[in-house]
């Protein structure tokens, strides 16, 4: 039987404030244990939760980069349970009037088509400590720096339907994200982390498999991976005759197959009720516009203005604003260089290559934008060939002098005086007496030869339209 | 001079008739004569009493002149107090020593209060009769035989036997104004929101309010006008005008608007105290006042919503006592379920184990809209019958209880002793300041009036009750304390 994938994806972002959602305690990652927890977060008797205004305005933010309704007035609720790294004994978050309502995304597919994907909602929830059981013998650990953090847990449509898409639209919002700065977003540190719905149909079916939920996927990769996994696992229950149990089930990646957590807590009853120690967030349409005022331009706007203003192909600009960094650092080589297209090729190709081989952030390469536009535009006014232009962008990684001094010093400059120019052309003529003579009798391709050993010759320096042109005249 | 007001006492000690040392010495060996048998503290600070006291004579004599300064206070067990331990009345507390000060702690201290200890209550402030504190019953002490109401009955006792000038409480559904009109007393509890919650051990969070016990209303306006005032630290509690609550307390009461709701005068309520209410009102109306009757057609309503509100909210608010980071855990745990299964059992007394298992069913899926959302509307009924009253009234008089204090062990059961709370749950609900000021005696047990205004209307509170306190003679009356069982009357 031919089936059809369901995929909705639930995905917490931690918001990056520098303090907790309800309590001033910092929020760095990788603080000695209970360092960043204060009599709040230890849920000390007395203590009372004070809302953080920044991680409204950055769900709110979030919201409208989503098109998404802004809840005019949302509510905190607690949700019972009891486990030792969440101190209240509840966690607060939000059930029934989530700050961020409907919206949607759009993703590119790989036949170049595009898809929406809706958003049911976006709300804000804190984030739970850690249980610690390697170093305690028999015990457990437990460090609440985490708990507390702020939250926004973003769900989408079952909309989804391939492990591919759920990846396109993982990378999209991780790029959204970024673009409005809310947060790191980096899932192996876990400040982005994504559980994923995934149910099989029959093709044609109106209504939806019985899903399971798959946590615990802490990379882009895993999700592919994890989704397909779980997808074939379905099939082969379902055609083996057997039912698919809704369950939750956990992503192992050393082994690459997803298992059932034991469900002791099967019917697990939250006993959501609205949080009477915070007031509803209220948010008028001023609030809304200001937060607006504050959208920086996103990726999808940002590739459409690269194709109209630089004339860049539509691939190229979906690569280059993938992250706001590298778009920054692209827009800054073109305007600086005066070439898009030439700072396209070397941002999306050259720079993205040195990335990779390093593993390296924009933001650790030793040639910054600045640097880049400037190597351009001595390809672009003949000091250097677009070959010589590779060697000095190698020289540049260990190098920090500026790009004239690099090519000054590394004698790299193109030669283009063109007394000495004729001089390495005399030489290469009489060093082929050949082939000189085959292109006398008219074999004029011979030319490119020629030219070549030039090149050869000034070990790339000379500029060789130039010594095209002397060659010409002197074998004319 | 331990039986003076707290507006004597800052007299005497500002003309220097005496220290506060001496006087908080002298409270001291009241203390130490008479707290073994009322009970009435859980914790008594001796040292730190007379070294805050030493501060205070120093503090005036380099020119202070705080409003409390010098002061000896008692604070109810559920505020958090630096140093001091803080049990809410519970076992699962025991060996709770908070690192730090509520709000209302931190600003009775700035004021110049002298911090004498922490005074017994029901366990989580759940309950009228302060039996279930872990740390023993405290007792009445116009009668050592009968409870001094509660959850805040360690502060009213300790108030009315002179073992404090002064004491703070809270009032979830009447812990305030039940037993300071169980012991002869007048206590306020402020409009929700008046007071920060900050530090104050959460029982129901929507309802909680902290409030003084005192001699007078014009000793709970002193006091209030330290307590109150918004907080950045609780985020329920409000932004008014800042307001001096003894500015107004001599005003006329000549053209006030008095309603007496029909609900609190029926057939539940003993006779005797409906008399004394009565008349109380019609010394009122000597005053100028007018007196109307009128109907809260849902006060029926208010108990049951109360029950299910506050047991849901306490589910969640004791959950924190789990034995992980503080307070009692069971020996030996053999795993984590044990851990908590154990520690709670142990360390939480009866009452609290039944509203949190109230409050847990009344939560839970399937049953939601039946408890919670339906008890939700009922509040809002509630609320809107007040708002409806106000119209036509200023000031809600009735009886604060139905009966005078009652014997301890009597309670057979605990919806007996829920119905106690009959005429003082509603205004919790409704978020309304609610007042008790002694109106008379009833088998020799003193018995309060209940006064209500509208939101935020505690000046007009302390008004009327200042003004009745003018031309009556109750809330001087004092119980003669023996250190034996026998009690007298006064």
């Amino acid at each position: 039987m031919q089936y059809e994938t369901v995929i909705g994806l639930e995905v917490h972002v931690q918001l990056s404030t520098e303090s907790k959602l309800f309590s001033g305690s910092a929020t760095t990652f990788g603080a000695e244990p209970n360092t960043q927890a204060n009599i709040f977060d230890l849920a000390l008797p007395g203590t009372l939760p004070v809302l953080n205004e920044k991680a409204v305005a950055m769900a709110v933010k979030f919201g409208l980069a989503i098109g998404a309704e802004i809840g005019k007035r949302s509510v905190f609720d607690r949700k019972n349970y009891f486990y030792p790294d969440l101190p209240k004994g509840y966690q607060v978050s939000q059930l029934d009037f989530p700050t961020v309502g409907k919206g949607s995304l759009t993703i590119s597919l790989e036949d170049g088509s595009e898809k929406v994907i809706g958003v049911t909602r976006a709300h804000m929830e804190e984030d739970a400590g850690k249980s610690l059981h390697e170093d305690y013998q028999g015990m457990t650990g437990i460090d609440l720096n985490r708990a507390g953090t702020p939250l926004l847990e973003i769900v989408s449509e079952p909309d989804l339907r391939s492990a591919k898409e759920a990846v396109a639209y993982l990378k999209k919002l991780h790029s959204i994200i970024r673009y409005l700065d809310i947060s790191d977003a980096i899932m192996a540190q876990g400040s982005m982390r994504c559980d994923a719905n995934v149910s099989i149909r029959p093709v044609g079916q109106e209504e939806f498999g019985t899903r399971t939920e798959i946590k615990n996927i802490n990379s882009f990769k895993f999700v592919e991976k994890a989704i397909n996994y779980e997808v074939q696992r379905q099939k082969d229950v379902l055609e083996d005759g057997g039912r698919i149990v809704q369950e939750t089930r956990l992503y192992d990646a050393d082994k690459d197959e997803t298992r059932s957590m034991r469900s002791k807590e099967v019917a697990n009853d939250y006993r959501y009720f609205p949080e009477p120690d915070l007031l509803p967030i209220v948010i008028d349409d001023a609030y809304i516009e200001a937060i607006r005022a504050t959208l920086p331009e996103l990726p999808d706007r940002r590739a459409a203005r690269f194709v109209s203003d630089y004339g860049l192909s539509e691939y190229d600009a979906g690569v280059l604003v993938a992250t706001r960094e590298m778009a920054d650092y692209f827009e800054t080589t073109a305007t600086l260089s005066g070439d898009a297209k030439l700072a396209a090729n070397w941002v999306s190709q050259d720079l993205q290559a040195l990335l990779n081989k390093h593993s390296w952030e924009l933001s650790d390469s030793p040639i910054q934008a600045e640097r880049l536009a400037t190597l351009i535009q001595r390809i672009k006014d003949n000091t250097i060939s677009g070959k010589i232009a590779k060697t000095v962008f190698e020289a540049m990684l260990d190098d920090s002098n500026d790009v004239d001094s690099i090519i000054e010093a590394k004698g790299l400059k193109q030669v283009t005086d063109s007394g000495a120019l004729e001089s390495l052309v005399d030489q290469v003529i009489a060093d082929n007496p050949d082939q000189v003579q085959q292109y006398r009798d008219g074999k004029v391709q011979v030319i490119g030869f020629l030219v070549g050993q030039c090149m050869q010759l000034s070990k790339g320096k000379a500029n060789p339209a130039q010594v095209n042109e002397i060659l010409r005249s002197k074998l004319s | 001079m331990i039986e003076k007001t707290v507006a004597e006492l800052s007299a005497a000690l500002a003309a220097g008739e005496t220290t506060s040392v001496a006087l908080t010495q002298a409270y001291l060996d009241q203390i130490a004569a008479h707290n073994e048998v009322l009970n009435a503290y859980i914790t008594v600070c001796a040292d730190s009493a007379i070294a805050q006291a030493r501060a205070a004579d120093e503090a005036r004599a380099a020119g202070s002149s705080a409003p409390l300064l010098g002061i000896p206070i008692a604070h109810k067990d559920l505020f958090c107090t630096a140093g001091v331990k803080t049990t809410s009345g519970s076992k699962i507390l025991h060996n709770f020593i908070s690192p730090y000060d509520a709000t209302v702690v931190e600003r009775l201290q700035a004021a110049g209060a002298v911090m004498l200890g922490k005074t017994n209550m029901d366990e989580f402030a759940m309950g009228s009769s302060n039996e279930s504190s872990y740390y023993g019953v405290a007792r009445n002490p116009w009668n050592l035989d009968r409870v001094p109401g509660g959850s805040s009955g360690g502060s009213a006792a300790a108030v009315a036997a002179d073992l404090c000038a002064m004491a703070t409480g809270t009032d979830t559904g009447g812990s305030i104004r039940q037993p300071a009109a169980f012991c002869g007393i007048t206590g306020l509890k402020p409009s929700y929101g008046r007071v920060s919650r900050w530090g104050m051990i959460a029982y129901a969070s929507s309802l909680d309010q902290a409030g003084p016990l005192c001699k007078t209303a014009e000793d709970a306006a002193i006091l209030l006008n330290v307590m109150a005032g918004v907080d950045e630290k609780d985020s329920t509690s409000i932004a008014l005008p800042p307001e001096d609550f003894t500015a107004t307390l001599n005003n006329s009461l000549k053209g006030l608007r008095i309603g007496l709701p029909k609900q609190h005068f029926t057939s539940g309520l003993n006779p005797a105290i409906e008399s004394a209410v009565r008349n109380a009102v019609a010394e009122l109306e000597k005053l100028g006042a007018e007196v109307k009757e009128i109907n809260l057609p849902n006060s029926d309503l208010a108990i049951s919503a109360y029950y299910v509100i506050t047991p849901a909210e306490a589910s969640a608010n004791l959950s924190r006592f789990d034995g992980v980071r503080y307070g009692y855990r069971c020996e030996n745990p053999v795993d984590l379920e044990d851990m908590y299964k154990r520690s709670r059992s142990e360390g939480f007394g009866e009452e609290v184990k039944r509203r949190i298992m109230i409050g847990t069913y009344a939560l839970s899926a399937g049953f939601y809209d039946a408890y919670y959302r339906k008890a939700q509307k009922i509040r809002r009924l509630v609320k809107e019958d007040y708002a409806r009253a106000f119209e036509d009234v200023d000031v809600i008089i009735g009886p604060t209880t139905p009966s005078p204090a009652f014997a301890l062990n009597s309670m057979k059961d605990s919806v007996t002793m829920y119905l106690e709370d009959i005429y003082t749950i509603a205004l919790n609900l409704a978020g309304l300041p609610g007042m008790s000021v002694p109106a008379g005696f009833v088998d020799g047990l003193p018995i309060g009036m209940q006064l209500v205004a509208k939101d935020y209307a505690e000046a007009t509170l302390l008004n009327v009750a200042h003004q009745f306190q003018q031309v009556t003679n109750w809330h001087k009356k004092k119980p003669v304390l023996t250190t034996s069982e026998k009690t007298t009357e006064a």
